[in-house]
């Protein structure tokens, strides 16, 4: 085989990692918008949070440490322990639940009934809450988060392509854990939508509020559940990303990334934002790879963006979106 | 006592159409527009020009654009800060003579063009822009729209990074603005005075608010504002969505442009795109738009007073008063402005604008409520 065609299918491979990466955040924007008709995008702040958290509490810091010291001009930084990773993941989940409890509590509760456009605004108030609060708890630094994912190139593979190809594919573990991470994640949230009574009352609050309400489902409570998976996925992507590029500011921004491929999926298909953060990553990492060097490099920026646009302007609902009827 | 319209006899059309109806508000206005054009230039220092008044006259423009498009029209829009860009890029270019440039030759070189005519060049230059970017808008609708711009936002600025056409194949990539003047007054450069930087940005600022009131409130505005409300029935009724929406998407960003221009060329005097016009620029602006109240001037240069005004403010009190570090109040202003995002929603979701309001029925009956 000619070595352009090796190269661009160990790219595509490496575009399919990344747009599973991809999907787990838009994954939690889909979650939310189903149930609740928010457009959260605070969903990036909320994978950095949740991996800043997890970071704070396997090293033991001391919350809100830099604000302590400053006010009573102590100097703790400290407890002086480490936590075990599964029950730092755990307490932090914790954390998240009482966070989408607050968030319900203190914002959603009082916006009720307004327009989308006024909850997708206060989401974006909430996110730079959430970024400030990051900060404030754990300092602004880069962490490195380590819970004992394997990482680096990937060896079998590596061997195995070289004795059938000639050409060794570079494929990072951590990737292909993401991968899997993200499949399970998908399937055992399909499961648990389809076949569960939470996840049935969940369905039923996506297709109606008010039938939802008269059969006796708490919107409340149903709230504060989408809020706390969107948590959990958010720790999920959280966690893969912090992995792989250190927990720091820029994570927020893969949120960003998450709204093409939620464009291309439509906002209320799971599959399609699946479908979206393939399409998206492949696409990227493959424009980048046959143009990107005519056009000066690091087209990764917008590619997405543009991508989606120009879909957009023939298929305004997006993949696997609702069909949008307009009535006066 | 105040604003009462009881007394106040209009005589003629023009009387009865005139931007402010009211008397007091009339004077209130004209008083405003005093302090500012003869008395503040006289009494300002460089801090105060650079820390509150320039960014503020800066942002109001920019506020007052992005008004238009998502108060009036109800387009949002999340690539102001590309916008921006490309009318502090489209300045600098026509500030130091177009170079053009036909298979590796220099075909020819515009003249260098006047400040004042670079920064209208720039706003002209991004309405065209912007009105390409808005040509989606007829068929993508609201949350789909504002991803849709963010496009925009990064392809733009990802142009002027890597363009080097752009910013004159400088080394550094940034761009900065050679000295300009005004009837030998420099404008740009580091031996503008700051009266001078102030004066020029307040006569745009001046112009664009009477430009935007008075188009807000005749037949354009009309039918932005029916766009916004429904654009179906808009369209039924004989609004024709193709020109309302891409004629709100380019005033918008001529308003913008001119202030991208301005921020550039008079504000920072050099500029690193990625730096001064990412992401945080759309959504400072948006901010401001919503703090201020969607679908009002006055609401804008509220909305701008007061985001421009608050880190000055937490950096005083808790870096200078409280002596705390300064990392330290910057993750502070971030909770705090994402706070208030949220407590404005839900307390007055249109904004200061709405308690002005207020407060005016509030004092035409004072001192005898009923």
């Amino acid at each position: 085989m000619p070595d352009q065609l090796l190269y661009a299918i160990e790219v595509t491979l490496n575009g399919l990692m990344a747009g599973v990466l991809y999907a787990l955040v838009a994954l939690g924007f889909v979650l939310i918008y189903k149930a609740s008709g928010i457009f959260n995008y605070a969903q990036g702040v909320m994978a950095l949070f949740s991996a800043a958290t997890l970071v704070g509490i396997m090293n033991g810091d001391v919350p809100f440490s830099h604000l302590i010291n400053a006010i009573l001009g102590t100097d703790i930084h400290h407890f002086g322990w480490h936590v075990p990773a599964i029950l730092a993941i755990l307490l932090t989940m914790g954390v998240m639940i009482f966070l989408a409890w607050a968030v319900n509590r203190f914002v959603f509760k009082h916006l009720v009934n307004q327009e989308p456009i006024i909850l997708f605004m206060a989401t974006i108030g909430l996110a730079y809450f959430l970024e400030g609060l990051s900060d404030m708890m754990w300092g602004g630094d880069i962490k490195k988060l380590d819970v004992g994912l394997p990482q680096g190139i990937n060896e079998t593979i590596d061997e195995v392509t070289f004795n059938l190809f000639g050409y060794g594919f570079f494929i990072d573990n951590l990737d292909i854990v993401a991968a899997v991470v993200a499949v399970i994640l998908v399937i055992a949230l399909t499961l648990y939508s389809q076949y569960s009574k939470q996840g049935r009352a969940l369905r039923a609050v996506a297709d109606d509020h008010q039938a939802a309400l008269s059969v006796g489902i708490s919107l409340n409570y149903i709230w504060i559940l989408v809020w706390s998976i969107a948590g959990f996925v958010a720790l999920v992507a959280g966690i893969m990303w912090g992995a792989k590029s250190g927990v720091q500011f820029s994570l927020s921004l893969i949120a960003l990334k998450a709204l093409p491929v939620l464009m291309l999926g439509g906002f209320t298909s799971i599959p399609g934002a699946i479908v979206g953060g393939l399409i998206i990553g492949v696409g990227e990492k493959l424009f980048e790879f046959t143009l990107g060097g005519m056009m000066g490099g690091a087209t990764e920026n917008w590619f997405a963006y543009v991508l989606a646009l120009i879909f957009l302007v023939f298929r305004p609902q997006g993949l696997f979106g609702e069909k949008i009827i307009e009535r006066v | 006592m105040f604003y009462r319209e009881a007394g106040d006899f209009k005589t003629s059309y023009v009387d009865d159409n005139q931007t402010f109806p009211i008397k007091f508000d009339r004077y209130r206005y004209y008083a405003v527009l005093f302090v500012a054009f003869a008395i503040i230039p006289f009494v300002i220092n460089d801090y105060w020009v650079n820390a509150v008044f320039m960014p503020f006259l800066i942002y109001s423009i920019a506020a007052i654009g992005l008004n238009i498009l998502i108060g009036y029209c109800g387009q949002v829009s999340l690539g102001t800060g590309g916008f921006m860009a490309v009318g502090a890029y489209a300045c600098y270019k026509f500030m130091t003579g177009i170079d053009i440039w036909w298979g590796g030759e220099l075909l020819f070189r515009l003249p260098e063009f006047n400040i004042f005519f670079s920064v209208l060049m720039g706003g002209l230059t991004t309405a065209l822009v912007g009105v390409l970017f808005g040509l989606p808008s007829l068929r993508i609708k609201g949350f789909y729209l504002a991803v849709a711009t963010l496009a925009a936002q990064f392809f733009l600025v990802w142009v002027f990074n890597r363009v080097s056409w752009f910013y004159n194949y400088s080394a550094s990539g940034q761009i900065s603005a050679p000295e300009h003047h005004i009837a030998g007054v420099a404008i740009t450069g580091p031996n503008a005075d700051a009266w001078a930087m102030y004066l020029f940005c307040l006569v745009f600022v001046a112009a664009s608010a009477i430009v935007a009131r008075n188009l807000t409130r005749g037949s354009f505005g009309r039918k932005w504002m029916a766009i916004r409300d429904m654009d179906i029935a808009a369209e039924i009724i004989g609004v024709d969505p193709l020109r309302a929406k891409l004629s709100a998407f380019a005033v918008s960003s001529f308003f913008v442009g001119i202030s991208g221009a301005l921020f550039f060329a008079v504000y920072l005097g050099a500029v690193e795109v990625g730096e001064a016009f990412g992401i945080q620029k759309s959504f400072l602006v948006l901010f401001m738009v919503i703090i201020g109240g969607l679908g009002s001037i006055f609401g804008s240069f509220a909305g701008a007073a007061f985001l421009v005004l608050l880190p000055v403010f937490l950096k005083n009190t808790l870096v200078g008063a409280l002596g705390w570090p300064t990392d330290l109040a910057a993750h502070l202003e971030f909770m705090i402005v994402g706070a208030l995002i949220i407590i404005f929603l839900i307390a007055e979701p249109h904004g200061l604008a709405q308690l002005w309001r207020v407060t005016k029925e509030k004092l035409r009956l004072w001192p005898f409520p009923h």
